[in-house]
């Protein structure tokens, strides 16, 4: 009596299926983006100078650098980092997948940046026509083939990634790698701060 | 089929009831449902924010009695001057303008599971569909003979920021060079495991850069280890001469009579260890041991070590139906007491409130903790970690999270800084914006 009611009940119960299906799926890409928002600001749109945003990011550049936390230095790939390297470590392949998702739908929200140098802004977008416009096309805004949103990221953020490049802490593509040679031939090291205060600048 | 326990029965029966609700339009599942969450701090404002973004049909009433927030994060660095009190102060307009959270300036004095109502100082009560319950913690005053809530104008804990910590601040500014400081640490769990040791770092700093390098500052603990102790003893010995006779920092472990047991306000006198060794100090700062905040207390649910147990996967008491306690005030091991972790636990709590609001089951939770402590000048450490439910422990993801490397180059304690900065104004606005 007891096993029919139950099988009857599990005939009808779509809800076993869909609960068991929830659970080996992993946390949601909302709940899961949530655990970032501490750092990285509500929904990934950082309030914080030194935390980037997040926010709009295509799914393949989140990815990225989500599986470049997780290499070791010296592999393809490697991104340094401070705390992303533990933290990048938490997460499976599935819950990557989930949080990029998640945040490449979120807007990237651009606030004016206190710290943004309005005279270094005007000389770096001369540099960014000569020399990044390609990759990091319209001002930085679009994300393609892993360039990231620059437009609006915040300035410390861009600029320990600029001091990273330059240490070779983190590598470079081969193409930037040449352009940024050739810039600071023609504009002095300062040149790739000068962009850097350019992308800040955006709104 | 025959494997299928009572409990798994019963579980299968409500998802399935949760899933044929599904297609009757006509059953407004989550509208008008009516959610209460009691303290406004770290775990409070997310949830209320988290259930209102998730769901706006559901009326939120945050009941917090005071009008202001100082956050205890970060005010380690009002002692050194580094930042003001002002800078630490956060009110709750935002949340009522920006998220329809119905703000309620008084105090919860009760709960009543049965009857489903928060009555408040007045005498008003609330009525709920669900609770949250976000106290943080209580003070043992009467955990070391002697200190009462009495004598926090003279012996601060300031560990409640606010006027403790302006109070803190003003006695470490009247130290002269060569004065002792004594701060007595609890045993674990308390709230924010590092802070005792930042702050002892930030004093330190704030003596050696005003000409006071002669001071001491005796660190006595009820524990036998630390939070990031490594860490923190790299950083005291880089900067502060730690191990050296003329250290400015100690450290007292219980089992070096740390224990502190006394403290006489009129003598300024501490008394610490088996062998009741008495240190004079012109500063003391007890940190007492903690308990979870008291509405918990009064309300049953805590258990005999005075804190909430709940189900890790909703945050959902043991002891009472319906009621939710996150952050400091629960028990949820392996997370510390930290505000990321009342903030990760406050979202997973949301989460599941609103689902079961609309009669479906808890989603699958996940959790992070990240705690930055600042040492000294450009010097910053930090802590993360990354968990899942396992059973009913909220475990640390094998191999992810941990401390910050040990001798890292200048320039990464630097940007810890700068990151621990970065990360006080993401978690304030994602509490009050």
């Amino acid at each position: 009596m007891m096993l029919r009611t139950m099988n009857s009940v599990l005939a009808l119960a779509g809800g076993l299926l869909v609960s068991t299906a929830a659970w080996s799926a992993g946390p949601s890409g909302a709940l899961l983006a949530g655990t970032c928002a501490g750092c990285h600001g509500t929904n990934g749109a950082s309030v914080g100078p030194a935390s980037p945003t997040i926010a709009g990011m295509t799914v393949d550049t989140f990815t990225e650098s989500m599986k470049g936390f997780q290499k070791k230095a010296g592999d393809e790939g490697y991104r340094p980092a401070t705390i992303m390297d533990r933290i990048a470590k938490g997460y499976t392949d599935d819950e990557i997948k989930a949080m990029a998702e998640y945040f490449a739908k979120q807007k990237f929200v651009r606030v004016q940046q206190p710290a943004v140098d309005a005279a270094k802004a005007k000389e770096g977008k001369k540099l960014h026509d000569d020399y990044c416009e390609k990759c990091h096309t319209d001002e930085g805004r679009k994300d393609e083939d892993g360039s990231s949103v620059l437009a609006g990221q915040w300035l410390q953020y861009l600029q320990f990634t600029a001091e990273d490049f330059h240490s070779g802490a983190r590598e470079m593509p081969k193409k930037m790698k040449s352009r940024i040679e050739a810039m600071g031939r023609e504009a002095g090291a300062d040149g790739l701060d000068k962009v850097m205060h350019f992308y800040a600048s955006q709104k | 089929m025959s494997n299928i326990t009572r409990r798994d029965f019963v579980k299968l029966t409500a998802g399935a009831t949760a899933v044929g609700m599904v297609g009757f339009p006509f059953i407004a599942r989550g509208a008008g449902k009516k959610v209460v969450v009691i303290g406004g701090g770290a775990g409070g404002t997310i949830a209320a924010k988290y259930i209102r973004l998730a769901d706006p049909s559901v009326e939120v009433t945050l009941v917090e009695q005071n009008p202001d927030y100082y956050t205890c994060f970060l005010s380690n660095e009002v002692l050194t001057g580094e930042r003001t009190l002002d800078s630490l102060k956060f009110g709750y307009k935002n949340l009522a303008s920006n998220h329809g959270i119905k703000v309620v300036p008084k105090e919860a004095i009760g709960i009543d599971p049965g009857a489903k109502k928060v009555s408040l100082a007045g005498g008003e009560k609330l009525s709920y569909d669900k609770l949250i319950v976000s106290p943080g913690v209580e003070l043992k005053f009467d955990a070391i003979a002697g200190y009462s809530d009495k004598v926090i104008d003279k012996i601060p804990h300031a560990w409640k920021a606010g006027p403790q910590t302006t109070l803190l601040r003003k006695q470490l500014e009247s130290v002269k060079d060569g004065g002792v400081i004594v701060i007595s640490a609890p045993a674990d769990p308390y709230r924010c495991p590092p802070g005792p040791y930042e702050r002892a770092s930030l004093m330190a700093h704030y003596l050696k850069t005003h000409n006071k390098s002669k001071c001491k500052i005796i660190i006595m603990d009820a524990k036998e280890k630390f939070s990031k102790q490594g860490l923190f003893q790299e950083g005291w010995t880089a900067m502060y001469g730690f191990g050296t006779p003329n250290s400015m920092i100690e450290w007292r472990p219980a089992s070096a009579e740390g224990k502190v047991t006394k403290v006489d306000a009129a003598t300024m006198t501490v008394t610490a260890g088996e062998l009741d060794s008495v240190t004079k100090a012109d500063l003391i700062n007890i940190i007492p041991p903690q308990m979870a905040g008291k509405i918990a207390q009064v309300s049953g649910l805590t258990d005999d070590k005075g804190w909430c147990p709940v189900n890790k996967a909703t945050f959902e008491s043991t002891k009472a139906k319906d009621v939710y306690v996150i952050g400091d005030a629960c028990s949820a091991a392996e997370m510390p007491k930290s505000a990321y972790a009342a903030n990760s636990q406050a979202k997973v709590c949301a989460a599941a409130v609103v689902a079961s609001l609309k009669g479906e089951e808890p989603p699958v939770p996940t959790y992070v903790n990240t705690c930055y402590s600042i040492l000294g000048e450009d010097w910053g450490i930090s802590v993360a970690g990354v968990y899942r439910l396992e059973g009913d422990i909220i475990k640390s993801v094998p191999n992810s999270g941990g401390i910050s490397p040990a001798k890292a180059p200048a320039a990464m304690r630097k940007r810890e800084v700068a990151y621990a900065h970065s990360w006080f104004k993401n978690i304030v606005h994602d509490m009050f914006d």
